[in-house]
Parts: C-alpha cells; sequence; structure tokens
C-alpha cells in the first residue's frame, strides 16, 4: 500500500525532529546549567588550593590533588570572619524578628478590624510600595548619623524593619480566612489579640514562613545600608566584610583565602535553600523581586 | 465604637511609626534636601532655596558616566536576560527528566550574596602579573587575546557588569516564566497539536500571548532593577567606582553621600530624584504599551 | 471512515513509584467503529476511556496493538497527520483570540497546495459556524459566551478543516442541566449532517444511551460490552454493565437457584429453567415491578413519589444489596400508603440472574 509507506516516513520524521529539539534543548539547559554552577565549583576548587600553588598556576588547573584547609583557618583568623558572620546573624535574625511582631498586627488590623480611615490608610500603605529605597536611605542615613547611631546595631536594624510588600501579602493571607472563624471565636469571648495569635497565625504560618525565609535572604545579602552606617570593623555585616576583604585583603593578594571566606558566607544561605527549596521558590514567586 | 477604633489603631501603631519616621518623612525631606542649595552637613546650615543642587548634579561629569553606564546596563541586560529566561524556562517546561534539578541549579544565584560571587566572578575574568585567568585562556583557546576585563578597557568592563547582572537576575525570571509556563493548560497545546500546528506558530499565537502578563512583569521589575544597579559594579569593581569609570546611578547617590568624596546630601537627593523620575517615567510607557499588548 | 483497534494495551508506569508494576489503563481493546457512527464510551472515572480517546486521538502512544484509520495503519503517526478533529472537556478555546480566530486557527496550519487565502478560510468558518449556529458571535471572546456557545465554538473549531474521525472527550460534563439535554441533540445533529464518524468519552450513561449508535462499556481497562444501547440495557453481560446502566439503578437482590426455581430469601419468585443449583444476584429493572397484591416478593413500604406520569414506589427488603428499592409503575395504579408492605409479581424478561461467583450473566433456556 502506497499509502502506508508515507505514514511510515512521516513518523519517522517526526521521531526524528524529537530527537533532534529534544537534544538541543539539554545542551541549552546543560550550558547554562554549567554557566550557573561553574562559578561554585571554582570558588571551592580556588579555595582549597594552597596559596603558593594558586599563584605559580599560569594557566589555572580544574581540580587539586593536595586540598588545603588553611585558607580557611586563614580566613577565620586573618580576617575577623568570624566577627562579620555573627554581627550578620545578630542583624538578621533580630530585624526579622521584629518586622514580624511589627506587620503580623498591621495585616490583622487591615484584614479584620473595622476601624474610620482604614481604606485611605491601606491606600497609603500601597502607594508606599512603589518608593525606591534610594529616595529614602539619604535621610535615613542623616537621621541615624543625627542620632549618632551610626556603627550600632540599633542604626542598622531600625531602618531595615519594615516592608509594605509583607504586610500587604499577610494582609491578603489573612483576608482569606472566612468571617466565620472570626465570628465563631467572638461568640466564645475570644479577644482579638488572642484569636490572631490562636487563630490566624497558625493558619497563615505557611505565608508567614515564606515571609519570614524572604527577609532572611534580604537581610543575609544586604550591603547598601550597613555600608553607609559603618566604618567600623567590629559592626561590619557579611557583605562588608567581604568588601573590606577585597579591598584591604589578607595584607597581600591572597585569593584562595578570599575564595574561603566566600564559600563559607555563601554556604549557610544555599543550605538554607536546599533544605526549604519548594518554600523558597514559591514565596519568591509570589513576592520576591530581585532583578 | 470609638473603642475599637482605637485598638485597631493600636495594632498598626509599630507600622506607622517605623513607616513614618524611616519612609515618609524621609520622602519629604528628600525633596526639601534637593532643594538646598550650599547645604554643609557639619554645621548643618545652607544658604537658601533653589535648583542649583540638580543643576551641578546634571553637570557632574560623574553623574553623566554613571547615568550612561546604567542606561547601557538597561538597554543590554534587561531585553538579553528576558530573553534567554523565556529560552530557557520553554526548554524546561518541555522536559521531564532532570527538570526539577536543573530549576534548582538555575535558582542558586538567587540566595547567594551579590558581593561574595562577585569576587568570584572577579578572580575569573581578571589579568594579573601570575595569571591571565580563566576567561581569557578561553579567549586565546579560540584564537583571541587577553584583555583585563576588570582595570582595562570600558567596553570590556561593561561586558563583565551585563554579565554578571544577567547571571544575577536569571533565576527570578526563569522562575516566574516556568510557573507562567505551567499555568498554561496542556489543553491547548493538545489542540493545537491535533490542528497540526507548527512549534513556532504554537509559541508566537498560543504560548507568547498567554503568558504575555508575566513578560511584561519582568520586563517592567526589569527595568526597575537594572536601573537600581549598583552591589554587582561594587562586587566587580571594588567601592570607587568612579575611579573606574563603571559607576552607575544609585552608586553615585552613594557616592555623594558617603565616602571618599561623600558628604552631600543635597546633591545625592537632587541625583535620587531625577533616578526616580527615570524610573517613574520609564515605567508608565512600560505599562502603557502593556495595555496595548498583554492580553486580558 | 471507520476506525478499527487491535489489540490496543496502554501501559502507564506506577504513579507511586514505591509499588511495583504498572497500571493498565487500557487492555486489549478490539473492536471496530463504523464508518458514519456516533460511539459511545462508557464507563467509571478510571476506567480508561478518556486513554482510549488519546490512543485515537495520537495524543498518546498506544503500549502494544494497532489502530486503523479506514485501511490505513496509523499507530505510530503523530495527530496532525490523522485528520482527526477533537473537542476538549473543559473546550481548550484560546482565551486571547475571537470565536472566528479560534475558529480558523486549524485551516491557517495547512500549508502547501492545502493552503487557503483568506476569504476562503472565512468562508469555511462561517459555513461552520451556521452549522453550529454560532454564526453570530463571531467577533467575541471566549470568555464572552455561555457554556453551551463554548461548547458550539470548539465543536466549529475540530469540525473545520473536516475531519475524518471526530472526537469528543466528556462534551457535556461542563454543562448545566436543561443544556446538556439540548447540546446533546444537537451533537446528534450535527453528526447526523456531517456524517462524520464521531467517538465520544462520557461517564453519564444516560447521555450515552441516548444519543449513540453503539456503546462500549468499559471498567478498570477492559471492554466488558460492545452493543446497541437497547440491546445492552436489555441484555448485559454482567452484574457490572446491569448496574451501570439504567436510571434509577437496577435493584439486585442475593439469592439462588434451587431446582429450577429462583428464590429470594424463602420465597420463590420466579420459574427459571436451564439454570444450575447455585447462589445467585438476582437484578431486577425498575420497570419490572408489577404491583400484584398476591405476587411472590414482599417488601416493606418506605414512601411513594408521585410523578405524574408514572409513580415511583420506594420500599426495602432483607434481600436486597442497596438501601431501598426504587420501582416505576403506571400512575394507572393506585397506591395506597397506609400499609406496610407492598407485594409485586415480576416481568421475567426484567429479571436478570448473575453468578455469585464469576459476576456473569446465567441465561436460562
Amino acid at each position: 500500500m502506497t499509502n502506508q509507506k508515507d505514514f511510515e516516513k512521516i513518523e519517522r520524521a517526526a521521531a526524528r525532529r524529537k530527537t533532534v529539539i529534544n537534544a538541543v534543548i539539554y545542551i541549552l539547559l546543560g550550558f547554562w546549567a554549567l554557566m550557573v554552577l561553574f562559578p561554585f565549583y571554582w570558588m571551592v576548587l580556588t579555595s582549597v588550593k594552597s596559596y603558593a600553588s594558586y599563584n605559580s598556576e599560569y594557566i589555572p588547573k580544574f581540580f587539586t590533588l593536595s586540598p588545603t584547609m588553611q585558607n580557611y583557618v586563614d580566613a577565620f583568623t586573618a580576617v575577623p570572619l568570624g566577627q562579620y558572620f555573627l554581627n550578620t546573624l545578630v542583624f538578621t535574625v533580630a530585624t526579622t524578628a521584629i518586622m514580624l511582631i511589627v506587620i503580623i498586627p498591621a495585616a490583622f488590623a487591615f484584614a479584620r478590624l473595622q476601624f474610620r480611615g482604614k481604606n485611605v490608610l491601606f491606600t497609603l500603605f500601597l502607594s508606599l510600595m512603589m518608593i525606591p529605597n534610594e529616595l529614602v536611605v539619604i535621610t535615613n542615613f542623616v537621621t541615624i548619623t543625627n542620632l549618632d547611631l551610626r556603627n550600632s546595631f540599633t542604626g542598622l536594624i531600625l531602618p531595615s524593619i519594615t516592608s509594605v510588600f509583607y504586610i500587604y501579602l499577610l494582609k491578603e493571607n489573612f483576608a482569606q480566612i472566612p468571617d466565620e472563624l472570626y465570628y465563631a471565636a467572638k461568640v466564645d469571648g475570644t479577644s482579638d489579640f488572642k484569636y490572631m495569635l490562636k487563630v490566624m497565625i497558625p493558619i497563615c504560618r505557611p505565608t508567614i514562613i515564606t515571609v519570614t525565609i524572604l527577609k532572611v535572604i534580604e537581610c543575609w545579602n544586604s550591603y547598601v545600608w550597613p555600608r553607609l552606617i559603618t566604618d567600623n570593623e567590629a559592626y561590619y555585616l557579611v557583605s562588608n566584610g567581604i568588601q573590606e576583604i577585597r579591598e584591604n585583603g589578607f595584607g597581600r593578594e591572597n585569593i584562595p583565602a578570599m575564595m574561603a571566606a566566600v564559600v563559607v558566607i555563601s554556604v549557610p544561605l544555599i543550605v538554607l535553600f536546599l533544605i526549604f527549596r519548594k518554600k523558597i521558590m514559591e514565596g519568591v514567586a509570589r513576592g520576591g523581586t530581585k532583578g | 465604637m470609638d473603642n475599637r477604633n482605637s485598638k485597631a489603631w493600636l495594632y498598626l501603631l509599630p507600622a506607622i511609626l517605623f513607616l513614618g519616621v524611616f519612609m515618609v518623612y524621609p520622602l519629604v525631606d528628600v525633596f526639601i534636601y534637593s532643594f538646598e542649595e550650599g547645604y554643609n552637613s557639619a554645621s548643618q546650615t545652607f544658604f537658601g532655596y533653589g535648583i542649583y543642587n540638580y543643576s551641578y548634579v546634571l553637570h557632574d561629569p560623574y553623574f553623566l558616566q554613571a547615568v550612561k553606564n546604567t542606561l547601557i546596563l538597561v538597554a543590554i541586560t534587561v531585553p538579553l536576560s528576558t530573553g534567554i529566561a523565556l529560552l530557557i524556562s520553554v526548554g524546561l517546561s518541555s522536559i521531564k527528566k532532570l527538570r526539577e534539578l536543573f530549576q534548582t541549579v538555575y535558582f542558586l544565584p538567587y540566595v547567594t550574596n551579590t558581593l561574595a560571587v562577585g569576587l568570584v566572578f572577579m578572580i575569573l575574568f581578571k589579568k594579573t602579573a601570575y595569571s591571565d585567568g580563566l576567561v581569557n585562556l578561553l579567549l586565546n583557546l579560540f584564537g583571541g587575546s587577553s584583555v583585563d576585563f576588570i582595570d582595562g578597557p570600558y567596553w570590556a568592563k561593561m561586558f563583565v557588569l551585563c554579565f554578571y547582572t544577567i547571571w544575577v537576575v536569571m533565576p527570578f525570571k526563569i522562575l516566574i516564566l516556568t510557573s507562567a509556563l505551567a499555568s498554561v493548560k496542556q489543553d491547548y497545546y493538545n489542540a493545537a497539536k491535533v490542528d497540526g500546528t507548527s512549534r513556532l506558530r504554537i509559541f508566537t499565537r498560543i504560548t507568547l500571548p498567554m503568558i504575555s502578563p508575566s513578560l511584561f512583569y519582568l520586563v517592567i521589575t526589569g527595568f526597575i532593577g537594572a536601573f537600581k544597579a549598583y552591589s554587582d559594579a561594587v562586587a566587580l569593581f571594588g567601592v570607587n567606582l568612579n575611579a573606574a569609570g563603571m559607576n552607575t546611578i544609585v552608586g553615585y547617590v552613594y557616592d555623594m553621600l558617603y565616602g571618599d568624596s561623600g558628604g552631600f546630601p543635597s546633591y545625592a537627593s537632587a541625583a535620587a530624584i531625577i533616578l526616580f523620575a527615570i524610573v517613574l517615567t520609564i515605567t508608565c510607557i512600560n505599562l502603557l504599551i502593556s495595555k496595548k499588548h498583554v492580553h486580558y | 471512515m471507520k476506525v478499527v483497534l487491535q489489540n490496543l494495551t496502554k501501559k502507564f508506569p506506577n504513579r507511586n513509584k514505591k509499588e511495583a508494576g504498572e497500571v493498565i489503563a487500557v487492555n486489549d481493546f478490539t473492536f471496530e467503529i463504523p464508518d458514519g457512527k456516533l460511539i459511545g464510551l462508557l464507563g467509571p472515572s478510571g476506567c480508561g476511556k478518556s486513554t482510549t480517546l488519546n490512543l485515537i486521538s495520537g495524543l498518546q502512544k498506544p503500549t502494544s496493538g494497532k489502530i486503523f484509520f479506514g485501511e490505513d495503519d496509523v499507530t505510530g503517526l503523530p495527530p496532525e497527520h490523522r485528520g482527526i478533529g477533537l473537542v476538549f472537556q473543559n473546550y481548550a478555546l484560546y482565551p486571547h483570540l475571537t470565536v472566528r480566530q479560534n475558529i480558523i486557527f486549524p485551516l491557517q496550519n495547512l500549508k502547501g497546495k492545502n493552503k487557503l487565502t483568506k476569504e476562503q478560510m472565512d468562508e469555511k468558518a462561517l459555513e461552520i459556524a451556521k452549522l453550529v449556529q454560532i454564526d453570530g458571535l463571531m467577533d467575541r471572546k471566549p470568555s464572552e459566551l455561555s457554556g453551551g456557545q463554548q461548547q458550539r465554538v470548539a465543536i466549529a473549531r475540530a469540525l473545520v478543516k473536516m475531519p475524518r474521525v471526530l472526537l469528543l472527550d466528556e462534551p457535556l460534563s461542563n454543562l448545566d442541566a436543561r443544556l446538556r439535554l439540548q447540546t446533546r441533540e444537537e451533537i446528534r445533529r450535527i453528526q447526523r449532517e456531517t456524517g462524520i464518524t464521531t467517538v465520544f468519552v462520557t461517564h453519564d450513561q444516560e447521555e450515552a444511551m441516548s444519543i449513540s449508535d453503539m456503546i462500549v462499556v468499559m471498567k478498570d481497562g477492559i471492554i466488558q460490552q460492545i452493543g446497541a444501547p437497547q440491546e445492552v440495557y436489555d441484555n448485559p453481560v454482567n452484574l457490572f454493565v446491569a448496574k451501570f446502566l439504567g436510571t434509577p439503578p437496577i435493584s439486585v437482590f442475593e439469592g439462588c437457584v434451587r431446582a429450577g426455581k429462583l428464590y429470594i430469601g424463602d420465597d420463590c419468585i420466579m420459574d427459571v429453567a436451564g439454570i444450575d443449583d447455585q447462589d445467585v444476584y438476582i437484578g431486577i429493572r425498575p420497570e419490572g415491578f408489577i404491583l400484584d397484591g398476591d405476587g411472590p416478593l414482599c417488601c416493606d413500604l418506605k414512601g411513594v413519589e408521585v410523578m405524574g406520569r408514572d409513580i415511583t414506589i420506594v420500599s426495602t427488603h432483607d434481600g436486597c444489596m442497596s438501601d431501598e428499592i426504587r420501582s416505576i409503575i403506571s400512575s394507572d395504579y393506585k397506591v395506597s400508603v397506609n400499609t406496610d408492605q407492598v407485594r409485586f409479581s415480576l416481568k421475567p424478561h426484567k429479571v436478570h440472574i448473575f453468578s455469585k461467583t464469576t459476576e456473569m450473566r446465567l441465561s436460562g433456556n
């Protein structure tokens, strides 16, 4: 049957096309994966090369047979990396915790409570979302300087706390909880505050976790504000610390030790990401912006 | 009723306090600063009001350089990163094997410290006395000659900056586009397939219109983000961006405020407001265009 | 175009990766769909009917077996070369295109000598739109249409390139009850007018019975019975088919055959010749009951529903496997609600006997 021959030809052509397209897709994806992973590989690799061997490689080697931990020791001893780390931890935990304490009641009030001027105020809040940080940093810098809060955790933390967007995100989530729950709680004589603590927060835990993680990432990577407000190493966060290491280094251009510091700084967030991968990606898709 | 009112305000009080002190007041203040002429940060005095600060900033060669750098960065990275992200997302959504792995890998740059990983890029691209750096070796391999991407010619530096910026913004774009693509129902594709629609036509006539809202969202946020570029440049070229000729508008604002050339909050304010005006204009244009082209 | 399925089998890897083995969605199907007929694939959800449709359309490839369109073996052929029209359960109309653009969409894919001019396309689209009676809505977007109108647009889009076979996946399930009745007649009419071999999938037996020339009853990937609707209804091959077809459903009793007589409990309800003594299931259609004061089957009366044309008597019986027995009798009878019990005699051809072990139908002579 002639027809049948044609069919077979079409079948084969379709199968071939599919294979080719698939191959192209995998090559493309693999290429980008390589682009993403390579800097990480290079940073880990360089961090375990000894200072001498790194500097003697005119053509850098793609592997090393004699890995050393010396760079990590240097990173923690020659520069106060541990101090930077601790500072960042304090900064991140304090900022995130205070933020939650501030935004949860605000979101609750917008979602649940009735009061005069609610809509006007909420609109005002929303319009604040469009204000870029660059515009307000200047006055904040002057304010904090005048308050004599430079080089202090208070000065670092206070302006970093509020996030209108997270209030908005939480409010939307709170508002999804059916009114019946609130009325039922009211009938049982539950106070608003107790209702917020015992009902709303547990129900909206996923969103609260998302907001927390996003804020932690933001804090861990924050650079601009800490740079403006600290010039004392004792208050440097990791971003400023790494910049300091870059500018003034280990006394000499010690790249392997620098990379060791970079690895140490990068690991916590990567571990956090690998644990909460789904949550983080979901959260960023809903509310993240970067780029 | 009054009782309930005051209770609600009590819940809002901390947020209002923080926002008032650190956002609303500064917002008003920045405009005032920008018009205060001859402000002296030591004595906190000024001569009078006027537009001198704006005029100074607009005539400052460093500012003009920063504007030029920023515009080039925006013009290159926004279309390129969105395009590549689209390509990768389409690829991702058409495979099953290894998909999760790829997605995880692609997201990594999002959770890394921009400053820290910037250092890795620096050593990959930098040409030193000891070594030409890995990228230059690759260039040599393909017959090119070594270029110092970090301290060398302008376009080499611009290339690295764009490259790193794209690397950093990619995760967010891929994430948004893959979830947009995933929300397009398989039925549409099946329907088109049964009708013998070619892959290209499926892409342009079905996929693109369906994900156009996300695409425009990315373009808009992409513009805003690229205009605010700063820490990527610091990571690659160090804090003295003016000297490297690679400053950005945001970098200019901060340099005016603080650092070796700092202490001029009035100039910084004027520059920040100019930046805000540019971003606002571009965003409005974007929104107008998107109204015309985005479906539903 | 007749469609032939030959030993068609489709296996899926088990979704739960911990469990080994495969799920067999379609198990060894062999049947022929005659040219120009309307066929209903019928079964509960998960029985493999949608998979069968996808195999015919080419969206999925069979694990083994063959599919023929006419004399052509199309088993491995990609969907776009099969010449099929497919209507999806949720219509899959492109939301950003107007009705006209949606209908024209398949025509714009034609290449080479089949390529049409814009005028030809518009003409064809209008022609088909008239057939399904949506020619007044051509410039609307799908979101501005009702469910029934969307359904018609979907059918128009599937028909516009004159497919050899039209496939409909649960075409009525997204419509409300009134629209469903109307639309199924509409599908019947369109199928008759175009004469295109049509296969549709449904879980609603009434829908399948009312418009199909032939129904295929499936369960767990296995064909139970194929035949004209009435034929299948009257002669179900097993308990499943008997239970699946008919509203109100058939009433099933536990009983036994002893020496050519059929018993429910201790009551002998009927003579049956040619069936060996054994325990059986007895299925009685609602219309198989006759109100008869001397009848052999005695039930506890629960209530009476008067529906105008006929009366539904709701009763219970210890031997019955469901909570209640629904029997339909003509409203000419007057039923006294004051009694506790009601007695029936039975129409023999409405009583089906099934083996208790195999659940296959036992027929006497």
